[in-house]
């Protein structure tokens, strides 16, 4: 396969991984590498590194829509973006380190994760208005627009949020993933952040996550332009159609089958580092 | 300056960055195909990119010599620097919002990307 045949066919998988990303809220970059690895033979290296810059183009491009709408909270990302960034160094520097078949074992875990999560739609949890003095001492608490007027909220569990949010920037760094579903978890679940507010600023911290990790796989020649390329304007592409999608009933068979194929993926990704191929 | 307007400004930032980011690779993926488009892609094994391409003033002096893979990759340091500049923005703005505590975290954040950035 030459050069010209390979971009068009990367472009199109990015652009189909970016369009159900984008519609499932799972974002892009958990399926490309995977496509990547297991359908052309790229290395998991060369593949990650691909996916975390698309990361930054999906995060930041849809990023810019939300924060106009009033939803995230600003000062919650910052602050959490300390614990994100050097989780993501932490994951970066661990990269360089683990042998492929690990990372390929660690990532179908993950996407087992994901899996589940798309099929079962987000939860919704209770939320019980309690605060954190650390909430009132960060200037955390916030409020997002509703139909009724501005909607106040209280922020919970700073301490367990703070280290849910190492955890998901050392994963996005070690895989070069968004790590998206993470991060909503620790907002909405350990928080009690809004749903919406969790989601949103999620988004605008991925960006910021993933540019922390970026500058080590640069450095230790990860981003490889001529793969790079057609992945970051394929997810961005498919992202940006898939955002423009109305949310219907049709999602809740195409999570489904989203989950289905994430699930094979997932499987495909453990045999392989268990068996030593990738 | 407020809460709001900030979040205006940087949602301007962000899409200037990401479009300006995605022409300067579809240009330089334009002439990557033109002129190695015959080639076969080698990225089955691991052998990581030349030493030009993995650090910025390498990149940046490659793509003045009109190397078209430097080129993209020029492209995809202004994506990787504009999460960057997104936090040194909003340095500027809590500063103006005189918000101490937001300042010294924002400053945090912007010193742990640098180091990044800076890794050899």
């Amino acid at each position: 396969m030459t050069n010209l045949e390979f971009t068009p066919l990367v472009f199109g998988l990015s652009a189909v991984a970016g369009f159900l990303g984008a519609l499932t809220g799972l974002g892009g970059g958990v399926v490309v590498t995977p496509a990547l690895t297991l359908l052309l033979g790229v290395d998991i290296r060369y593949a990650i590194g691909a996916s975390l810059v698309s990361v930054i183009a999906t995060s930041s491009g849809a990023a810019s829509a939300y924060v106009r709408e009033g939803y995230s909270n600003i000062r919650i990302g910052m602050f959490l973006e300390i614990a994100t960034t050097l989780g993501a160094l932490f994951g970066a520097y661990l990269a360089t380190r683990t042998p492929t078949s690990i990372l390929s074992v660690i990532f179908g875990l993950v996407l087992l994760q994901a899996a589940w999560q798309s099929s079962r739609g987000h939860p919704r949890g209770e939320k019980i208005q309690k605060t954190d003095p650390l909430a009132e001492r960060f200037k955390l608490n916030g409020s997002y627009p509703s139909p009724d007027g501005p909607c106040n909220y209280q922020v919970d569990h700073v301490k367990t949020g703070f280290s849910l949010m190492f955890g998901a920037g050392t994963l996005s760094g070690l895989l070069g993933i968004g790590s998206g579903a993470l991060k909503v978890i620790a907002m909405d679940q350990a928080m009690h952040v809004p749903f919406k507010v969790s989601t949103t600023t999620s988004n605008f911290m991925i960006g910021v996550t993933a540019a922390a990790s970026a500058g080590i796989y640069l450095s230790r020649g990860y981003i490889e332009p001529g793969l790079a390329m057609p992945v970051m304007l394929g997810v961005l592409a498919g992202s940006i159609l898939g955002a423009r999608q109305l949310i219907g009933a049709k999602v809740r068979v195409l999570r489904w089958v989203f989950a289905g194929v994430v699930g094979v993926m997932a499987i495909e990704m453990i045999f392989s580092g268990v068996k030593g191929k990738l | 300056m407020t809460d709001q307007r900030l979040e205006v400004l940087i949602s301007v930032l962000l899409r200037t960055g990401v479009i300006g980011a995605a022409a300067v690779v579809l240009l330089g993926g334009i002439c990557f195909l033109s002129r190695h488009g015959g080639e076969q892609p080698a990225y089955h094994a691991f052998h990581g990119t030349p030493q030009t391409y993995r650090t910025i003033p390498g990149v940046i002096h490659a793509a003045g010599t009109t190397d078209c893979q430097a080129v993209i990759q020029l492209g995809l340091l202004l994506l990787i620097l504009t999460p960057v500049a997104r936090v040194a923005f909003s340095l500027g703005g809590f500063a103006l919002e005189r918000d101490g505590t937001y300042v010294a975290l924002t400053f945090l954040v912007l010193g742990i990307l640098i180091c990044s950035l800076a890794w050899h």
